[in-house]
């Protein structure tokens, strides 16, 4: 990172990233949560393709705008129906209008639903989780705050903060907590096999993100108005705690990243004893993930199983999910930081990390083991008197779900450690024999695959087909206006050149031609034009005396015939002047 | 009626040949003085025998006496100003609108 060419523009996408989440969070209304939830998705999208050289980076950055989007749009519809049905965006109003029951429960639902479709983008839960895991192509810190602790962790706050819209719909809680249960499944299973060490990260948080929204959703079919139930305290709880340890891992992994330069950790190993301070704060994110009693994971995942209870389905899917996360995280520590090194030349070069990057992984392993003691239930209130006002919710100490809990933890560790310390049961038998299985999730449930087929596929082909559409038609009809117009211009600059502008130079002709006649009329000489006035006076009088068939008498014939006898001789004599003076002239 | 229309008749005649023929513009602007005075008497006559009852036409033959005072006024102001710039009341010689 240090002699990035782009180091200074990364630090501008992360405080942008921050200013957004922050507003994210204190943003009381809905609008102003979904600007700022895209102004993340945008920086994600930014921090993603930071290394944009890179294909894989690209690809991953597009996928990941592409994928929330399409989440987005839900929040979208449900934005709109939330202004249609309650005119107002204001959290607190719109709790208050459906709440009251004002707005028809089908309407509720879909709402609840769309609102729910954002979650789902932006926490990466199935079926638009496939975005995170290739979102590790950016930088190790983004990772680590974006896309493990902040976030992704924003749909599940979404979901929290709009809990009353979900506590009137019964039918989409269930939705959310069907979701929720899937995702952490299958992100579970998919990272009990993969190699990477940020994506076994990535689809660990995946799976801790479903646990979330899976209590999120138990909450509102379990009892419909309490407002003190334990699923939304377990979810906001696991989101704290989960945010530190998430981070702690994702740190400790770009540690050991940079040390070993490779991210397949089957190439690792042995690393214990060169990083004496990674280590062991990564066996802390992992303990704590894994749910060891007295650690974090352990009382916030504890909440998350009480929760369950009642729905014996989803306990029994919960236990499992918790038993493969400290499979698969312990599978990730023994690989990488015990037994024999598999890549002597990398582990040769392996060291531990300057001080920058191990002192935040001791803050973190610190906060890992001691965050989630805000819930320790004797404590009465703790974590709980952030989330309300007034009467928080009590956690109750329930030492048959410890027990149970913390044993499904260990075995879960004591399973990875038989298969890959004492090599008791070898992995690559029971690869062998679950081929099936491990194909479906090494390929992540050929996820990626089924979206290439029937949907980036289709989507690409109806692209090629409109622009050969574009090129062609389009293209074809605006060239053709375009010769078109050519055409048209041509003949009307042929009309305007000889038709338009003959008429108006033909008038110019005209008139030059009659001033060159009648221009030696203009004597300037008033006597002249007295004359010429009279003249005509006496053709008006004889004109109309000629129309109105009036026969002139002999004295009005002779006054005229003598007037104009007069004025024809005062004429000549001036015609003559005139001759005389221009003679005189030359 | 006649005899007035006749003397009407033969005033503006005389006024008339004088504005064509005068070279002398003062000799001109006295026998616009003639016309204006045979439309006066005309005037006057057609009230008199035709709408004896009216006034009108005396009137408009006080208009047309004030009118010609005005007109005579500016015109021999003009004369003044051509004669001041070119020492020339001939109108022979006032051309400058020719073409």
């Amino acid at each position: 990172m240090k002699d990035d060419p782009r180091f200074s523009r990364f630090f501008a996408y992360l405080s942008l990233f921050l200013f957004s989440m922050l507003g994210l969070v204190i943003s009381d209304n809905f609008f102003m949560t979904f600007i700022f939830w895209e102004l993340v998705g945008l920086t994600s999208y930014l921090l993603i393709g930071f290394w944009f050289e890179k294909k894989s980076a690209a690809d991953a950055c597009k996928k990941a705008f592409l994928t929330t989007r399409v989440g987005d749009l839900g929040f979208l519809i449900g934005l709109m129906m939330i202004a249609f049905y309650c005119g107002t965006f204001n959290f607190a109003e719109v709790f208050t209008i459906i709440g009251a029951g004002s707005v028809p429960p089908v309407m509720v639902t879909i709402l609840a639903i769309g609102v729910f479709c954002g979650a789902v983008g932006k926490s990466a839960q199935f079926p638009l989780h496939t975005w995170l895991p290739d979102a590790m192509e950016g930088p190790t810190p983004v990772s680590a705050i974006v896309h493990s602790a902040t976030m992704v962790a924003a749909g599940v706050y979404l979901v929290a903060r709009t809990m009353s819209v979900f506590v009137a719909s019964a039918d989409a809680s269930f939705v959310v907590a069907i979701i929720g249960v899937i995702t952490s499944l299958l992100a579970a299973t998919i990272a009990l096999v993969q190699v990477d060490i940020k994506r076994i990260l990535a689809y660990s948080t995946i799976s801790q993100l479903g646990y979330m929204i899976m209590a999120l959703g138990l909450y509102g079919y379990d009892s419909a108005n309490d407002i003190h139930s334990p699923g939304f305290y377990a979810a906001t709880f696991h989101l704290m705690t989960h945010a530190f340890f998430k981070s702690l891992l994702f740190m400790g992994a770009g540690s050991v990243i940079h040390a070993v330069h490779t991210n397949d950790i089957m190439e690792m190993g042995g690393l214990w004893k060169k990083m004496k301070i990674t280590a062991p704060a990564f066996l802390i994110g992992s303990l704590s993930i894994a749910g060891f009693p007295l650690t974090s994971g352990f009382f916030s995942k504890d909440e998350i199983v009480a929760t369950t209870f009642g729905h014996p389905v989803f306990t029994v899917l919960t236990l499992l999910i918790a038993f493969m996360t400290a499979f698969y995280m312990w599978r990730l520590c023994f690989l990488t930081f015990f037994g024999k090194p598999r890549d002597e030349h990398r582990y040769e070069h392996a060291h531990e990390s300057p001080k920058t990057m191990a002192y935040p992984l001791i803050f973190l392993a610190f906060m890992a083991i001691f965050a989630g003691w805000t819930g320790i239930p004797a404590l009465k209130h703790g974590f709980a008197s952030f989330l309300y006002h007034s009467e928080p919710y009590h956690p109750h100490a329930d030492w048959m779900n410890y027990i149970v809990s913390s044993l499904v933890g260990l075995s879960g560790i004591g399973l990875a450690y038989l298969m890959y310390m004492k090599k008791t049961i070898s992995p690559d038998v029971m690869m062998a024999r679950f081929k099936p299985l491990y194909n479906l999730f090494w390929n992540k449930w050929y996820f990626d695959e089924l979206y290439q087929a029937t949907i980036i596929n289709p989507i690409m082909a109806f692209g090629r087909l409109m622009w050969k559409f574009d090129s062609n038609v389009i293209d074809g009809a605006v060239n053709g206006t375009a010769v078109l117009t050519m055409w048209w211009a041509d003949l009307k600059f042929w009309f305007d050149k000889w038709i338009i502008d003959g008429a108006v130079n033909g008038a110019g002709f005209i008139v030059r031609m009659m001033a060159a006649v009648l221009k030696y009329l203009q004597t300037g000489r008033m006597q002249f034009y007295m004359i010429f006035s009279m003249v005509f006076i006496i053709v008006m009088i004889l004109l109309k005396f000629e129309i109105a068939h009036i026969d002139l008498d002999w004295p009005m014939m002779t006054a005229l015939f003598i007037a104009a006898i007069g004025l024809l001789s005062v004429a000549a004599r001036f015609v003559s002047e005139e001759n005389q003076e221009s003679e005189n002239e030359k | 009626m006649v005899a007035y229309i006749a003397v009407a008749a033969v005033l503006f005649a005389l006024g008339l040949f004088g504005v064509l023929t005068r070279r002398n513009i003062i000799g001109i602007l006295m026998s616009l003085e003639l016309m204006f005075n045979a439309v006066i008497i005309n005037f006057v006559a057609f009230n008199k025998f035709v709408w004896p009852g009216e006034m009108i036409g005396q009137l408009f033959s006080l208009f047309i006496i004030v009118v010609a005072a005005a007109e005579a006024v500016v015109g021999l102001a003009i004369v003044l100003l051509l004669y001041r710039n070119w020492q020339d009341i001939s109108n022979d010689n006032i051309n400058v609108m020719k073409w």
